[in-house]
């Protein structure tokens, strides 16, 4: 496990390929409000969507601040706020172990198997 | 800072390589990847940069929100600098996940270590320099912007997509008060020429240098951080500019403008890059007084901020106590 787990800036747990982390630098805000990633459901039917980040004195502020400055157009029925530092993120140098597994198993995916093209609604 | 740690088991030319190579493939770098500091320095000049222009650029509308003719004008122009303000957040944002800080770029910003675009040290001295400014400068951003939705760096391409969606309703808003004008009074119709006289000419600057004088944009090309070059946008620009002129009824005051047959594209007069220089480092007409009202936004509203702190320190240490 990496000592890094937080999410930086802006990007929640996007997963970011094979690539090595830098080190972060200490999101240190002279004025001591706290980093929060910002989530939108952009209408009823789909999930909430990572948006962008800001910085915010509590978790009320957050929400009112995160309406205000990404659905001024209607863009969300729902928000998430959540401090960044809560956020556990996989680190890009542990792509191996996460998610190599997957690449061997085509079996998992519809295409692997071969059936007859005249056999109906497959 | 970005010194890979000794356990990991690729060295840096392997690191180099990959990024190299997503590059190459059109792919996206995001914030924790491996990336040359040349590539994070860049980046947060350019990303600030654009920040800060987008914050200034409240002030030149903003002097007309008390004054607006209208209701509808001013509600557009509220909706119009709320959004300005909106796009200099999601590019902080951006730029934080490179490591910098939020409040320290603002610092930079205020003590002049960073600059902002030359075009918002020029006064607005008629509300037809609001419709100008909607129509050509951020027609001009518009076309900036758009082939950065394509940035390599992904939290940057994602901002200004946001960004461009929003930037429609500015261009659109800005020539719909102009036609509006033009079909008033002959002193309306003055009043337009004269905004396109003087926002024209630095509307062009806005591209930056010519090409064969911009330091940084071979390389921030070759890293996909720009897409095409300060004077291949400018030239789109003239050439989209041109029939929304005609079709307005105003004269660009370029005497050399014509239509090239041969290329189809515009061919215009040449820019006074010492004006450009003069403005950007600093002695434009309004650089002072628009770094003077970003120091009081901040130094007048501290106490908010610092009483906003202190009721959530109070209220988390209510809620661990109860």
């Amino acid at each position: 496990m990496s000592t890094d787990v937080t999410a930086e800036g802006g990007h929640g747990a996007v997963p970011t390929g094979p690539e090595v982390p830098v080190e972060a630098t200490p999101a240190a805000s002279r004025r001591d409000w706290p980093l929060y990633e910002v989530f939108v459901r952009g209408k009823r039917g789909i999930n909430h969507v990572h948006v962008g980040s800001l910085h915010a004195a509590d978790d009320e502020m957050a929400v009112h601040a995160a309406r205000d400055l990404y659905t001024r157009r209607n863009e969300g029925v729902s928000i998430w706020v959540v401090q960044a530092a809560d956020i556990t993120a996989s680190s890009p140098d542990e792509k191996d172990p996460m998610f190599a597994p997957s690449g061997d198993k085509v079996y998992r995916h519809p295409t692997f198997y071969e059936i007859p093209e005249n056999v109906p609604h497959m | 800072m970005s010194t890979p740690t000794v356990e990991h088991s690729l060295d840096e030319a392997a690191f180099h390589e990959h990024f190299d190579a997503t590059i190459a493939a059109d792919r996206r770098i995001e914030p924790r990847d491996w990336m040359p500091e040349g590539y994070r320095r860049t980046l947060i000049r350019q990303i600030a940069q654009h920040a800060h222009s987008e914050i200034i650029g409240m002030q030149p509308e903003g002097d007309w929100l008390l004054a607006a003719p209208s209701l509808r004008r001013k509600a557009i122009l509220l909706a119009k600098v709320q959004d300005e303000a909106g796009h200099g957040m999601y590019l902080y944002s951006a730029a934080e996940t490179l490591g910098a800080d939020r409040a320290d770029l603002t610092d930079k910003l205020i003590e002049r270590k960073q600059k902002y675009s030359s075009i918002f040290n020029y006064a607005t001295l008629t509300y037809a320099d609001v419709g100008v400014i909607g129509w050509l400068v951020d027609g001009a951003a518009i076309c900036n912007q758009v082939p950065l939705c394509r940035s390599s760096y992904g939290p940057y391409a994602r901002a200004m997509i946001r960004i461009c969606k929003e930037e429609s309703f500015h261009q659109r808003q800005g020539y719909e008060l102009l036609m509006t004008m033009m079909r008033g009074t002959p002193a309306q119709r003055a009043m337009v020429q004269d905004a396109v006289d003087r926002w024209w000419w630095p509307s062009l600057m806005m591209f930056g240098p010519p090409d064969d004088d911009s330091p940084n944009s071979a390389q921030s090309m070759a890293w996909g951080i720009k897409r095409h070059s300060n004077d291949e946008l400018r030239q789109r620009f003239v050439d989209m500019t041109v029939p929304q002129a005609e079709f307005l009824g105003v004269t660009l005051p370029d005497p050399e403008l014509r239509l090239d047959p041969e290329t189809g594209h515009h061919r215009f007069g040449a820019i006074d890059w010492d004006e450009f220089k003069r403005v950007i480092s600093g002695d434009g007409p309004a650089n002072a007084e628009r770094i003077a009202r970003r120091r009081a936004a901040r130094d007048d509203n501290a106490w908010v901020t610092e009483a906003a702190t202190a009721y959530a320190t109070k209220h988390a240490a209510r809620k661990h106590s109860a």
